[in-house]
C-alpha cells in the first residue's frame, strides 16, 4: 500500500512540474467557463427552471464543470495517452516485469494527478466564477465532504473507463481513434456540455445510467444539495458500482492482453 | 526444481554449469511471432516469424554468460521469456525453479532487468524518487535500500544526478541510473540487454567494472546481451552465441576461435616489393596465404591452432625476409565468419 502512496504522490508531483501547462489550463477553463455561463444565462433567461435548476445553480453547474474538467481527463491529459505510448513501443515492458498490478499502479498515479488538477485547475475556476457570477454555494457544511467523495468515485469511474480504452493499444497499436471516441462520449453523456436532465426522453433515461453521469452530473447535484438521506447513499452506490464494475473489466482486459499479447520492440 | 537432462551444448560447452543443477534451464524453448503482412491491395499475408526456435542451455548460479547474435537473432525476445512478460510458443523454461510467464510477479522480486532502450525510472521525477519507489516496490528493508542505494551511487558515481530529473540526464548517466534502480533489491539474476549500448569508453569501462565486482562480491547470476564483444570479452567467461533463434555456439571465448575456424595473421616486411607469398600444406606444415600486400610488407593467414614457427621458418629460407610480427585473431572476425556461415 505503501507503493501506490508512493506513486500517487510522484503523480501529483509531476504535474506539479508543469507549472505553465497549469496556468494555460487555468486560462482556457476559466475562458470555456464564462462562454459557457453567458450561454446558460440566455437559456435560462428564456426557460427558467430548465431542468429543475434555478438560474444560479445553473451557474454553479457551469463552474463546477470546469473545475472538474481537468480532475476527470475529460479531454486527455490523463495517464492514457502516456500508457498507449507505452504499449506501443514496448515500453510496457518495463512495466511488466516489476512486481506490481499495471492497474493499481496507474489508478494511483492518476489518483495523483487529479488530486494535482483538482487543486491547480479546479479550485481557480471555481473562485472566477463564485467572484463574477451568483452562483449557489452549499447551505450547510457536510455537503463539501460529500461533494468530494461523490467527485473521487467520479474520478474513479473516468480512470476505470480510460484504462478499458487505453488497453485498446494492445491490439490496436494505434489508440487515437479508440481514445477520440471516448472523449466524445464523456463530454457528452457527463453532462459537461449541457446538464442531463435537459436530455430529452429516452435518451436522457439513458444517459443518467451510463457511466459518465458519475463524473460530473451526480457531483454536482450532491454539490447543489439534489441528494439527501437516503438518495446520497443511492447515488453513491451509483457511482461504487460502475467503479468495480468497470475496474474488474479492466482487470479482465489486463490478464487477457499480458498473457496473448505481445510485447513490441527489441 | 524438476531437472532436465543435463547435456553440453556445441562444441566447449562442459565444463560449464553442467553439475550443478541449472538455475537458469532452458529446454526446446520457442517464440513464435504471427506477423501480418499487405500482400496486395486488401489481401493481407499471415506468416509466421520464428524468433527462437528450440533453444536450451543451463546456466549455473553466479555464472556471468554472454549472449550473442546478429541484429534479429532473438536475443531479447529470450529475455523476455526470461524475465515472463511474453509467453513461451514452446518448450520449457525456468528460473530459479519458477516459470516465469506463469508466475511473472513472484519471479520479478528475484530479477533485475536492463533494456538498454528503455527506462524505469521516472521521466520527469528525480532520480532518487524513482529509487524510492523501488524501495516500496520490492519492500527493501530501510537499512539494505540504504547500503545498496550508497553502494550503487559510489560505485557508478551517481552522487551528482540524484536530484536531477531524468530528462536532463545524458544516455549514459542514464543508463547508469537504470543499472542501479535493478539492483536496489538484491535480485539473483540480472538481465542486462545492450547495456553499453551508445556509452563513451570511460562509461562502459565503468559499468563492466560494476558488473564484475557484483558478480564476484555479491554472486549475482549475469547473463548480458551486447553488440560489443569488449564487453564479452572483459566479462565473461562463457559465451553463448545465436542466430535466426538457434544455439550455434555455448561455451568459452577461447574456444569461439577453433570452431569459427579463426585464423592468425603473420606480418613480414621482406626485403623488396614481390609477388604474394603463397605457400602450400605439405606434410612439414600448414599452408598459408596472403590477404594484403603493401610495397614489401605483407599479411599471411594461417590457423590460428597451427605453430608459427615452422611457417617462419619456410619463408626465411625461400624469402629475403627482414622483420616479422604475429597478430592474434579478432574475435569479431570470428563471429561474424560464424554469422555469414551460419544458414
Ligand atoms: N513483436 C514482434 N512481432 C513480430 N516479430 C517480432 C516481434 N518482436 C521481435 N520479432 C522478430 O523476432 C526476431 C528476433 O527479434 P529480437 O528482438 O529478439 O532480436 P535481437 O536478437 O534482440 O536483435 P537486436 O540485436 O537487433 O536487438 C526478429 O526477426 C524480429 O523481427
Ligand atoms: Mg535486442
Amino acid at each position: 500500500m505503501r507503493l501506490y502512496a508512493v506513486v500517487a504522490a510522484g503523480g501529483f508531483r509531476r504535474y506539479a512540474t508543469y507549472r505553465t501547462a497549469t496556468a494555460a489550463g487555468v486560462f482556457t477553463n476559466t475562458v470555456f467557463g464564462f462562454i459557457l455561463a453567458y450561454t446558460y444565462i440566455a437559456l435560462w433567461d428564456a426557460r427558467p427552471q430548465l431542468g429543475g435548476y434555478d438560474m444560479s445553480q445553473a451557474l454553479a453547474y457551469v463552474w463546477i464543470g470546469q473545475g472538474l474538467l481537468a480532475a476527470c481527463a475529460m479531454m486527455g491529459g490523463g495517464f492514457e495517452d502516456e500508457l498507449m505510448e507505452r504499449i506501443r513501443t514496448g515500453d510496457i515492458a518495463v512495466d511488466l516485469y516489476r512486481p506490481v498490478d499495471l492497474q493499481l499502479w496507474w489508478l494511483a498515479g492518476d489518483l495523483g494527478r487529479a488530486a494535482f488538477q483538482l487543486l491547480g485547475r479546479g479550485v481557480v475556476p471555481m473562485l472566477a466564477g463564485a467572484l463574477a457570477f451568483d452562483i449557489a454555494l452549499p447551505g450547510s457544511a457536510w455537503i463539501w465532504p460529500a461533494f468530494l467523495l461523490s467527485v473521487l468515485l467520479g474520478i474513479v469511474v473516468s480512470f476505470a473507463v480510460r484504462f478499458l480504452v487505453a488497453l485498446s493499444a494492445f491490439w490496436l497499436l494505434d489508440g487515437a481513434g479508440a481514445t477520440q471516441m471516448a472523449w466524445l462520449l464523456g463530454l457528452f453523456f457527463s453532462g459537461m456540455l449541457l446538464p442531463l436532465p435537459l436530455f430529452p426522453g429516452l435518451l436522457g433515461e439513458v444517459a443518467r445510467v451510463l457511466p459518465w453521469s458519475s463524473l460530473l452530473q451526480i457531483p454536482a447535484d450532491v454539490f447543489l444539495g439534489k441528494y439527501t438521506g437516503w438518495e446520497l447513499m443511492e447515488a453513491y452506490a451509483f457511482q461504487g458500482a460502475w467503479a468495480v464494475a468497470l475496474l474488474l473489466a479492466g482487470r479482465l482486459l489486463q490478464s487477457v492482453a499480458t498473457r496473448r499479447v505481445v510485447v513490441q520492440g527489441g | 526444481m524438476d531437472g532436465f537432462a543435463q547435456e553440453a551444448t556445441g562444441a566447449g560447452g562442459d565444463g560449464f554449469g553442467t553439475l550443478e543443477d541449472g538455475f537458469i534451464t532452458l529446454d526446446g524453448l520457442e517464440k513464435v511471432f504471427q506477423v501480418r503482412r499487405r500482400a496486395g491491395l486488401l489481401r493481407r499475408e499471415r506468416h509466421e516469424v520464428r524468433a527462437v526456435d528450440g533453444i536450451s542451455f543451463q546456466v549455473a548460479r553466479g555464472e556471468m554468460v554472454g549472449y550473442i547474435g546478429p541484429n534479429g537473432a532473438g536475443k531479447s525476445t529470450t529475455i523476455k521469456m526470461l524475465t515472463g512478460i511474453l509467453t513461451p510458443s514452446g518448450g520449457s523454461l525456468r528460473v530459479a525453479g519458477i516459470d516465469p510467464s506463469r508466475e511473472r510477479t513472484r519471479l520479478a522480486h528475484r530479477i533485475g532487468v536492463v533494456f538498454g532502450q528503455r527506462t524505469t525510472l521516472w521521466w520527469d521525477l528525480p532520480l532518487r524518487d524513482s529509487y524510492r519507489l523501488m524501495h516500496r516496490m520490492y519492500r527493501i528493508p530501510d537499512g539494505r535500500y540504504r547500503e545498496n542505494l550508497d553502494r550503487c551511487v559510489e560505485l557508478l558515481d551517481l552522487g551528482e544526478l540524484l536530484e536531477v530529473p531524468v530528462r536532463q540526464l545524458s544516455l549514459g548517466q542514464r543508463m547508469r541510473g537504470d543499472i542501479a534502480a535493478a539492483l536496489l533489491h538484491d535480485p539473483e539474476v540480472l538481465y542486462l540487454d545492450e547495456p553499453t549500448i551508445g556509452l563513451d569508453v570511460i562509461s562502459k569501462a565503468k559499468v563492466r567494472q560494476f558488473l564484475k565486482e557484483l558478480n564476484v562480491e555479491r554472486g549475482t547470476t549475469v547473463l548480458l546481451t551486447t553488440h560489443d564483444l569488449t564487453d564479452i570479452e572483459q566479462l565473461c567467461r562463457r559465451v553463448m552465441v545465436i542466430d535466426h533463434g538457434r544455439l550455434m555456439y555455448d561455451g568459452s571465448l577461447a574456444g569461439l576461435h577453433e570452431v569459427g575456424e579463426s585464423e592468425r595473421m603473420l606480418v613480414v616486411d621482406l626485403e623488396r616489393e614481390l609477388p604474394p607469398i603463397e605457400l602450400k600444406s605439405d606434410g612439414s606444415g600448414p599452408g598459408l596465404r596472403a590477404v594484403k600486400v603493401e610495397g614489401p610488407r605483407q599479411w599471411l593467414a594461417f590457423p590460428a591452432s597451427a605453430s608459427a614457427a615452422p611457417l617462419v621458418a619456410r619463408i626465411a629460407a625461400q624469402y629475403p625476409l627482414m622483420d616479422l610480427s604475429v597478430r592474434e585473431p579478432d574475435i569479431e572476425a570470428v563471429i561474424a565468419r560464424m554469422y555469414r556461415a551460419a544458414p
